[in-house]
């Protein structure tokens, strides 16, 4: 269980505030999706859970299963099974994907004392997973999203999704850069890991990924807040119309 | 009055004091007499000198070397794994007992002492003449030194594939020693080698190495040089490279006072190739580290082919100097020169000092360089803690990303991998 109460967030650097009270509770099992105009602080909020520097939690509280996920490590909060799909996967020359992912694997499994799978064990594991993702196997000799099309990256995100099994996923903006058929094997690679003790926090502007990933919940983001929350109607609804309405009615 | 002006000037000091070898072959004495009278020429440098401003000289240039603990350590030394031929220097004086015989198919080895007694040696036409060569435009005064004075090295000449590495290995056990090594390597059309090097030498150690590689030969040279902290080096490696014939060297430096490696290739002939590269890392928190490589590249024929791709890893005080020339004369069309020091600093106290040089007197030719200093990228390193990759780990892994392509300038896998593993350990064993 994921529960944001009342998050003010600003930047570190500068005194633009960018959460104004952000209040969102996300059940085991649940897959809520965000929406919300450019800008209204969504990539904000993911970077926040998955602990990147230069935030200033000026107010309210994280908590994981009960636990304040704003004082841990980002590595801590990986091994507790936080993983964020990020909106711009970083390239890393020179580190290969599978060394890193492994490392990753790794690691999460030492922190939580279990054991660390051998070379063999994750060959079997990633080829698996990279299959039923239509991933070229090719592509994970090369060094980390270097050299990777939009898409590509997208997809690599995934597949480390379906490696390390988190029990958080948080995916911003998966969906963009993808094409129609890419859009459908990363819904089924996210369908395929729902589980009762797994939960989901989708970001997208397009109703279309959630006619794949179908959500419980849809909560409507503009500036620094959630304003409204809905079922899967209410994208819908906003696919149709925009966010103007909601925007006026607030207003 | 003069011994006055001796004890004020060290350098001065150090000249006077300079004794030829006595008991060798006409020639041998006469190549010794030529580099003395080159280097009283030119004198010993300061740090008014152009190429020495970045890095202080004085230690080598002092009577004495400044005392330097060998490192103990339980772990095996670096090519231990490595089928390969073992020739042992004890602070600098080779150890025929802790050596292999010196024997290998298509190949000569004989001890640089014994080469210059004989009267009549292919050696003649090498030693001390390449390293002449070597000064022009910029003097090499501790490769003159090393002429002049050397009393042992290893003379190898290659007439065929040699079947394994002949390994330098430089133990270093008195604080105090002062080792001049002098090493002459002839690679005969066609033939290959593999040199390698590792170890400290000796609390200060003065290094020469001059490589011949005729048509079509082709020579790899990997180094590690030894981890003592206090440790003082000066190395030179001047080459000549025939037609279609390849010069590559590689280096790993981790740790030591003082490292100042100077290279001077020079491509001669049609399609010659030469690749340098170095990877250094330093942690200044308890000892002193200061690391320079110094080079010069001449393109003297046409089509020829060179990289330079020197990294260094900087923290806590540690210093970095890179000064690299391409030199591509008219001559020398087609020229593909390539260019790559770059200095990563883990925190602000490091220093990174970076000279790149270009001259280029013929037209058509492509010539790149490129030269950066930064910081760990700290989107990457998030992104890899974000999935998990503990800090120190994720760094390391960054560090070793940034050193690759250094590292892949070694052509042997086998090297490569031991070469990384160095590097992993070392880094480890900083790990904050
Ligand atoms: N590091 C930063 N420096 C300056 N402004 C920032 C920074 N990070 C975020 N912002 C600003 O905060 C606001 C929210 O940005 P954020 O990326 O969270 O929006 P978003 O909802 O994800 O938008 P999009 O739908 O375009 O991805 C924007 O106005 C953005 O410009
Ligand atoms: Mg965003």
């Amino acid at each position: 269980m994921l529960e944001i109460r009342n998050l003010h967030v600003k930047l570190e650097e500068e005194d633009k505030v960018i959460l104004k009270g952000v209040n969102l509770a996300l059940p085991d099992g649940e897959v809520h999706a965000i929406m919300g105009p450019n800008g209204s602080g969504k990539s904000t909020l993911s970077y926040v859970l998955a602990g990147r520097e230069g935030y200033e939690v000026t107010e309210g509280e994280v908590l994981l299963d009960g636990e304040n996920l704003l004082e841990m490590e980002p590595e801590e909060r990986a091994a507790k099974g936080v993983f964020l799909a990020f909106q711009y996967p970083v390239e890393i020359p020179g580190v290969g994907n599978m060394t890193f992912l492994r490392t990753a694997l790794n690691a999460q499994r030492k922190a939580r004392g279990e054991p660390e799978l051998s070379g063999a064990e994750f060959l079997r594991l990633v080829r698996e997973k990279a299959k039923a993702l239509e991933i070229d196997p090719e592509m994970l000799k090369r060094p980390v999203n270097v050299g990777f099309s939009g898409g590509e990256k997208k997809r690599n995100e995934i597949l480390q999704m379906a490696v390390l099994e988190p029990k958080l996923a948080i995916l911003d903006e998966t969906d963009s850069g993808l094409d129609i058929d890419a859009l459908r094997l990363v819904a089924e690679g996210v369908n395929a890991l729902r589980a009762p003790d797994r939960s989901f926090l989708v970001i997208t502007h397009y109703q279309r990924l959630l006619d794949y990933i179908v959500p419980d919940v849809v909560h409507i983001m503009a500036d620094g807040r959630i304003i409204r929350t809905g079922d899967a109607d209410l994208a819908r609804e906003v696919e149709k119309t925009g966010y103007a309405d909601i925007l006026k009615e607030l207003a | 009055m003069a011994e006055v002006h001796e004890r004020d000037n060290p350098a001065e000091a150090r000249l006077a004091a300079i004794r030829l070898p006595e008991e060798e072959a006409g020639w041998a004495r006469a190549a010794r007499a030529a580099a003395l009278a080159r280097l009283r020429r030119t004198g010993l440098p300061n740090q008014r000198d152009e190429y020495w401003r970045e890095t202080d000289p004085s230690a080598f240039v002092a009577p004495e070397p400044v005392p330097a603990a060998p490192l103990v350590t339980d772990e095996p030394p670096v090519f231990d794994a490595i089928d390969r031929l073992k020739v042992v220097f004890v602070d600098g004086v080779f150890d025929p007992e802790a050596s292999d015989p010196l024997a290998l198919d298509h190949v000569e080895i004989e001890r640089l002492a014994d080469v210059l007694q004989a009267d009549i040696h292919w050696a003649r036409d090498l030693f001390g003449r390449l390293e002449e060569t070597a000064h022009d435009p910029v003097p090499r005064p501790f490769a003159a030194l090393n002429t002049a004075v050397a009393g042992d090295g290893i003379v190898i000449r290659v007439r065929g594939r040699a079947p394994k590495p002949i390994s330098l290995i430089y133990l270093h056990r008195d604080d105090r020693s002062d080792a001049v090594l002098h090493h002459l390597v002839r690679i005969e059309p066609g033939a290959e080698l593999t040199l390698l090097e590792n170890g400290p030498a000796a609390a200060r150690f003065n290094q020469l190495l001059e490589v011949e590689v005729a048509a079509g030969g082709s020579f790899h040279h990997v180094r590690a040089q030894g981890r003592d902290h206090e440790r003082r080096a000066v190395t030179h490696l001047v080459g000549r490279v025939a037609e279609g014939g390849v010069l590559k060297s590689f280096t790993l430096t981790a740790n030591g006072a003082l490292s100042r490696n100077e290279y001077v290739v020079r491509l001669e002939g049609a399609e010659a190739v030469t690749h340098l590269a170095g990877a250094a890392v330093g942690d200044g928190a308890v000892h002193p580290f200061h690391h320079d490589d110094t080079i010069f590249v001449t393109h003297a024929a046409e089509s020829c082919e060179s990289r330079q791709v020197f990294k260094k890893v900087l923290r806590n005080g540690a210093v970095g100097v890179f000064q690299g020339k391409i030199l591509v004369r008219s001559v020398a069309q087609k020229t593909d020169g390539y260019q790559l020091s770059q200095g990563l600093m883990l925190d602000g106290d490091s220093r990174f000092f970076a000279k790149p040089e270009l001259e280029i007197y013929a037209d058509d030719v492509k010539c790149s360089h490129g030269s950066t200093c930064g910081a760990i990228d700290e989107e990457q390193l998030f992104y890899l803690r974000a999935r998990g990759v503990p800090r120190p780990e994720a760094e390391n892994l960054l560090v070793l990303a940034f050193l690759a392509e250094a590292l892949e300038e070694i052509e042997d896998p086998a090297l490569a991998d031991d070469i990384r593993a160095r590097l992993e350990a070392w880094l480890r064993r900083r790990q904050g």
